[in-house]
């Protein structure tokens, strides 16, 4: 969704009306600069390299992702960059995975060769083949972890690597916008204002 | 004891625990009264500039609140059992406290509130009972509330309201289209949906911004401050003094006392985890529901050997937290209910349940929406609807805008056996005993949770929604928000811990504010009520002082 700066501003001025924080009314649009700034930066610079993640892993890694928010009609997981997201996740805050991931890994190499012996990996598999490992092991805690990763990833801000483009954002219709005013939806469009209601005033 | 500074530091007239709730508005009363505070607070000092949208840093960096890596929690049942680690309760660990992050709702308590244990009576598998104080005193401290951190709302809106001397200072926030659905539906009910009053400013109110709707407000800090947080509304006038220094990263752990009982001060780590101590002429612990009873536990001593001020035993006894249940409707066109705050219309029809049902208990309901995209589509659809996989990306797509919740919240009854108290095993980061949370609903609090469970299906059912489910169903709790009860007031110091000036009965230069002050739950908003006895609590306190009753220096 396109946002409008300029209705943007009209609002935020109308805001802070009457505020004496002369500050926050003198920052507040470079605060909103910055935002957009770190997140254009994200979306121009994705990595070159991956902080954990071997080209092997990574390959299984998206291809397990982009089954739980598939490319159809709309862009998925690989095309947000998910792949980038839980590899910085890696890292960083949720380091303390690695050995669930790694561990994970080579149990979906076994359980490929298991259902698939002539399978190589994981991301070799068709679509179809994928989907039905991925039901055999959708209870187990590697699964969770990297479903809870491709999705935190796919709707994350932009600064944080994942949602490329926003493309998490715009299929749900969240516009990321810091500043928004009434009406919100379709059925605060003609809402009247609040008026006391049947038997207002007297207790039930 | 190998602590640092304790001769050269100069006595604080008051060292306050905690820079929440309820501790940022005691300092602020006692440093604009003259008197030199010391706050110690176990979190850092953020400003509203470090506030930002980031659900990653709120959803698995723990932010704005307990880290239950380095302070795990342990949670059991019944004493019958043993303890297992497992986060038993949330609160907000940063200068201003829970108030931060929270939702906004100010829900005042009602009159039956204080009074419910003679007008019901006795409850059995409750120590149910009487607040020491009423509706009518607590009134002015509830106006102060709304008017010096600043509540959107409209009086008189509510038939249920109870009697209140003074408007709102600003009107409510605009309704969301959660909040039309909800107050159509609800009056179709013959129910009474009213703007639901919000701790976040309308309009510009005593030198801070209006809410600009961004719609990041649970679990978030307002990056414009229009969210009347403490930090904002109270800390820069208490700092602003020159009297009162917060002193951040610092974690409490004992307050120390003399040979006569008095507090002396307190022993906590810095930020560098060494020893200090901070003397002072009297302590008041504001480290909420759960950390107060733990502080107070730690604090044993020869004096004083099941804990400070425990003489009665029920520090850390009859724990509530209050029922919450959410339930989810869809609907034809886009609500973009995540734009905003997070609720806009409530409704308090239930607030007593007729007891011809057969349970006590009561609550409130209202119309929310708690999706920030990462949250809702980890935990926003049905439970047993699609986890992975094109079904599950299709149903983002189709519900996220055009969905609605309605949350409701309702009573905990004050059960003895329900506590928190110090795991004798597992530690936290610092080597002090964990927090163990002991916890079983009253069988009546599940069947108040489900009966609002019901009404909130009806509502949606009125409201047209073409699907809907239950998001967060009634089932027995084991996480905690709100966190009340463990140091209750009372007129007897063999049923309670402090009196109703929230001294403690044992210790003269003690006192203790916050949510476990609390006799009773109330039905599931604590934020306003804290506040009102906060404010009450520093007027007495003030009086005390002056006239010589606490030695001072002002």
């Amino acid at each position: 969704m396109a946002r409008q700066p300029a209705s943007r501003r009209q609002f935020l001025s109308r805001s802070l009306a009457g505020v004496g924080s002369a500050w926050l009314a003198g920052n507040w649009p470079e605060i909103l600069a910055a935002h957009e700034h770190a997140r254009s930066a994200a979306q121009t610079d994705s990595p070159a390299k991956f902080e954990f993640f071997t080209p092997e892993q990574a390959a299984e890694v998206e291809a397990v992702a982009a089954q739980i928010i598939p490319t159809d009609e709309t862009p998925g997981a690989r095309e947000a960059r998910v792949l980038y997201f839980i590899d910085r996740a890696l890292a960083t805050f949720d380091r303390d995975k690695q050995a669930l991931y790694s561990k994970g890994l080579r149990e979906l190499q076994q359980k490929c060769v298991e259902l698939f012996p002539s399978a190589a990996t994981f991301s070799k598999l068709s679509s179809p083949q994928q989907i039905e490992l991925l039901k055999t092991i959708e209870k187990g805690e590697f699964f969770e972890a990297v479903r809870v990763h491709t999705i935190t990833g796919f709707f994350c801000d932009p600064e944080r690597g994942g949602n490329y483009q926003q493309i998490g954002w715009k299929l749900i219709g969240f516009d990321g916008a810091h500043v928004n005013e009434p009406p919100f939806g379709h059925y605060d469009r003609d809402y009247p204002g609040w008026e006391p209601g049947n038997g207002s005033g007297e207790k039930p | 004891m190998s602590i640092a500074s304790s001769k050269s530091t100069p006595a604080a007239d008051f060292l306050i625990v905690g820079a929440g709730a309820a501790g940022s508005i005691i300092a602020r009363e006692l440093a604009v009264a003259g008197f030199k505070v010391v706050v110690l607070e176990q979190g850092p000092y953020l400003k509203t500039s470090d506030f930002d949208h980031d659900e990653v840093k709120i959803v698995f960096e723990s932010a704005l609140v307990n880290d239950t890596k380095r302070q795990p929690n342990t949670f059991r049942r019944s004493d019958q059992e043993k303890a297992k680690v497992h986060p038993a309760v949330i609160y907000g660990r940063m200068v201003g406290g829970g108030t931060v992050h929270f939702t906004g709702n100010m829900w005042r308590l009602h009159e039956i509130d204080f009074v419910e244990r003679s007008r019901i009576g006795a409850i059995s598998g409750t120590g149910f009972t009487d607040w020491p104080i009423t509706y009518a005193d607590l009134e002015p401290y509830y106006t102060k509330v709304e008017w010096e951190i600043g509540v959107s709302g409209l009086a008189g809106a509510s038939p249920f309201d109870p009697p209140r001397s003074k408007p709102y200072p600003v009107p409510p926030l605009p309704v969301k289209s959660s909040g039309v659905l909800f107050e159509h539906a609800a009056r179709k009910l013959g129910w009474h949906p009213y703007p639901t009053p919000m701790a976040i400013l309308s309009q510009p109110h005593r030198g801070r911004a209006a809410c600009v709707h961004c719609g990041f407000c649970e679990f978030f800090g307002c990056e414009v401050g229009a969210k009347s947080s403490t930090l904002v509304a109270m800390i820069p006038e208490a700092q602003a003094t020159g009297r009162c220094e917060i002193r951040t990263n610092s974690v409490v752990r004992k307050i120390e006392v003399d040979k006569a009982g008095r507090v002396t001060g307190a022993i906590y780590f810095d930020a560098q985890g060494r020893e200090q101590f901070q003397p002072a002429h009297a302590v008041v612990v504001c480290a909420n529901g759960a950390e107060t009873p733990r502080l107070l536990l730690m604090s044993k001593s020869n004096l004083f050997p099941r804990g400070l001020a425990n003489s009665s035993g029920l520090v850390g006894k009859y724990f509530m937290q209050n029922g919450v249940n959410v339930v989810s409707g869809v609907f034809e066109h886009p609500l973009n209910d995540f734009k905003s705050v997070v609720v806009s219309r409530v409704l308090h029809d239930f607030y007593q349940i007729d007891p011809k049902h057969g349970f006590y208990g009561g609550g409130g309901m209202d119309a929310r929406f708690e999706g920030t995209p990462i949250s809702f589509a980890l935990g926003g659809l049905p439970l047993d609807g699609p986890r992975w996989g094109r079904e599950f990306k299709t149903m983002l797509q189709e519900v996220y805008s055009r969905t609605m919740e309605i949350a409701s919240h309702s009573t905990s009854l004050p059960v003895e056996t329900n506590t928190i108290s110090l795991d004798p095993e597992v530690q936290d980061a610092w080597g002090l005993p964990a927090l163990r949370m002991t916890y079983r609903d009253h069988p009546d609090d599940l069947k108040t949770m489900q009966f609002f469970q019901d009404r909130a299906m009806e509502l949606l059912e009125a409201a047209g929604a073409r699907q809907k489910w239950v998001s967060y169903p009634v089932h027995e709790q084991d996480f905690a928000f709100h966190l009340l009860g463990t140091c209750r007031m009372g007129g007897d110091p063999k049923t309670s811990v402090v009196n109703k000036y929230h001294r403690a009965h044992d210790v003269p230069n003690l006192f203790i504010c916050d949510g476990s002050s609390f006799v009773t739950s109330g039905r599931g908003q604590p934020t306003c009520t804290i506040q009102a006895l906060a404010f009450r609590a520093a007027d007495h306190i003030i009086r005390s002082a002056k006239s010589g009753q606490i030695k001072s220096s002002a």
